[in-house]
């Protein structure tokens, strides 16, 4: 390349002929650059990094709660669906991982589930039905699977905590009678929600194929709340 | 400007290669530009070298009349030439290799980590998985030409996660206090283990005795012949006499065996094939279901302490010494056959 430049500067400027040319009106070179904005929805009018940390916090534990609610009671809605977000379900089962520690085996050996171990069953078992529920022809997102499975922990966990509190009680027969009806009951209001929300998405004919996953992952989990015998 | 210098050294290559005869050996072509600038790579031939001091000295030779400032810089601008041919050539090859790893990645990754593979497996019907549980208990007669199984990955699945569930709660109604988080992790463990394993195993033993049937198959029916295993097991998990096991164990247990064993038997050829291939089946089907029971269930002990008293010792329940438990679970239920024949 040096060479060239140099060879340029003997015959005169290399690119001279460049200046001369002109472009011809015909060929269109002007026009407006606009840079598309999406449409704002009135929420975001302003950039949610200014507001206070608590106004964000506030407004993602509303979001959490009303999802709360819609577990509580099951209704057709699709509020659970459109707005997935998983940080109900890691509250939900980060509180029932460590409710269920403390469990007793025979002293010398580690008592309980663990605490990985249950988190694990509990996210493994949600990704299994997922994929499931996807194969066999689901119109359902992977997210919005496991967040409205996660959210439908919540009676189990409520479950638990009774089985707690009765058990600070005493441990006879009455009370595992006790938390034997709380937890079927609140076995079979999980699994009622869960339909409410997944079956909806799958073709009609095929319902029992994926409500049947979803009984067995809640029957797990009521197992282990159910045999919890604290130390 | 690499273009033309690496034309001309290409050029320059093929008018000397006829006088290296070393070269004809790893010219594939001919005199083509490519393959010389892949030998130019090479140097385990001095020839290279003598290429470059050739040229140098040519151009030596012609430019020492027109200055030596010139040829400073022809020279200079060869080898440039050179070593940024060499440098420009690496670092092409380098890109070209990553691209080529990428797309082959990325390709890789779809196809493999597409879950619509899966996907034919699982299509089905409730009621076809209704009458593909029913019929896994009936054997069917006909062995004279292939029996036809259904490759479907729903219905096995949701057995074993079914076997999984019952084993929890036999372990539950057991009422023994055990840890339950390793227990878990050994009931799905074992669970998914019989499942995989032994269709692996049976698959490769169908390979060497020439029978006709695909993996998928060999997992679908495997998968269904758990289903006699989860009604024995929560049968005897919930009454527990000890007779009844025994009866479901041959019955049940066995109607699902023979199901399979004629299956397999059906498309199968040769009499010593057959009977490898189906005692094999039959031996770990029924093995599994006898270890089901006495690993994860603690009955017997009960009834042999209320029959002869504190004698026993206590029944130590460990999880992992599981060869220890059916020992003395084999002897003591031995002792009480004995007793009440």
């Amino acid at each position: 390349m040096a060479a060239a430049e140099g060879s340029g500067g003997v015959g005169g400027p290399l690119f001279a002929g460049l200046a001369d040319v002109s472009i011809s009106e015909d060929i269109p070179v002007e026009g407006e650059i606009t840079v598309p904005v999406g449409s704002h929805s009135p929420d975001d009018d302003y950039s949610t990094l200014d507001e206070p940390v608590r106004d964000t916090i506030m407004r993602d534990l509303k979001a959490v709660g009303k999802k709360f609610v819609h577990v509580m009671y099951p209704k057709k809605s699709s509020a659970l669906l459109r707005d997935w977000d998983l940080w109900g379900p890691l509250v939900l089962c980060v509180s029932l991982a460590l409710m269920l520690q403390g469990g007793s085996a025979d002293s010398k050996d580690d008592g309980g589930p663990q605490f990985a171990e249950v988190f694990v069953i509990i996210w493994f078992g949600a990704v299994v039905i997922t994929l499931n529920s996807k194969l066999l022809g689901g119109t359902i997102s992977f997210f919005q699977s496991l967040c409205v499975l996660g959210y439908c922990v919540l009676p189990l966990t409520v479950a638990m905590l009774v089985c707690r509190l009765v058990l600070l009680a005493g441990s006879g027969t009455v009370s595992f009678i006790i938390r034997l009806i709380v937890v079927v009951a609140m076995f079979g209001w999980s699994t009622l929600a869960s339909t409410a929300f997944l079956a909806d998405s799958q073709p009609p004919n095929r319902k029992a194929l994926v409500v049947y996953p979803i009984f067995l992952f809640y029957f797990v989990i009521s197992w282990m709340i159910l045999t919890f015998t604290p130390q | 400007m690499s273009a033309p210098g690496a034309a001309a050294a290409g050029g320059g290559r093929s008018g000397t290669a006829a006088d290296w005869g070393g070269f004809e050996d790893n010219m594939q072509g001919g005199g083509s530009a490519v393959i010389d600038m892949e030998n130019m790579d090479d140097t385990s031939g001095s020839s290279f070298e003598d290429m470059g001091e050739m040229h140098q000295r040519m151009k030596e030779e012609e430019e020492e009349e027109e200055g030596e400032a010139g040829t400073a810089e022809e020279e200079d601008g060869e080898f440039l030439g050179m070593k940024g041919l060499r440098g420009q050539l690496g670092r092409q090859v380098a890109d070209q290799m990553w691209q080529v790893g990428k797309r082959q990645a990325s390709r890789a990754f779809s196809l493999y980590a597409n879950i619509d593979i899966l996907r034919p497996y699982f299509d089905v019907e409730p009621v076809q998985v209704r009458a593909r549980l029913l019929e896994s208990m009936i054997p069917v007669k006909m062995i004279n030409f292939p029996q036809k199984i259904a490759g479907e990955l729903y219905g096995p699945l949701m057995l074993v996660f079914t076997l999984v569930a019952i084993l929890l709660h036999g372990m539950k109604t057991s009422d023994t206090i055990i840890r339950e988080g390793t227990l878990m992790g050994t009931a799905i463990g074992t669970c998914f283990g019989y499942w995989l394993g032994v269709s692996s195993f049976i698959y490769f033993l169908a390979y060497l005795c020439n029978a006709q049937i695909t993996m998928v198959q060999m997992l679908s029916l495997l998968g269904y012949g758990l289903f006699g295993h989860c009604i024995t097991l929560f049968v005897t998990y919930n009454i527990h006499f000890h007779s009844l096991f025994y009866i479901c164990w041959l019955g049940v247990g066995g109607l699902s065996t023979l199901r399979m064993v004629a299956v397999l038997v059906s498309r199968t050829v040769g009499h010593t094939q057959r009977l490898i291939l189906c005692g094999t089946l039959a031996a770990l089907h029924m093995l599994f279901l006898l270890y089901l029971h006495f690993a994860y269930h603690k009955v017997v002990e009960g009834i042999l302490d209320t029959l002869e008293g504190p004698n026993m010792p206590p029944f130590q329940r460990v999880a992992r010494d599981i060869p220890v438990v059916s020992n003395a679970v084999l002897n003591t239920t031995a002792k009480a056959i004995a007793l009440t024949l």
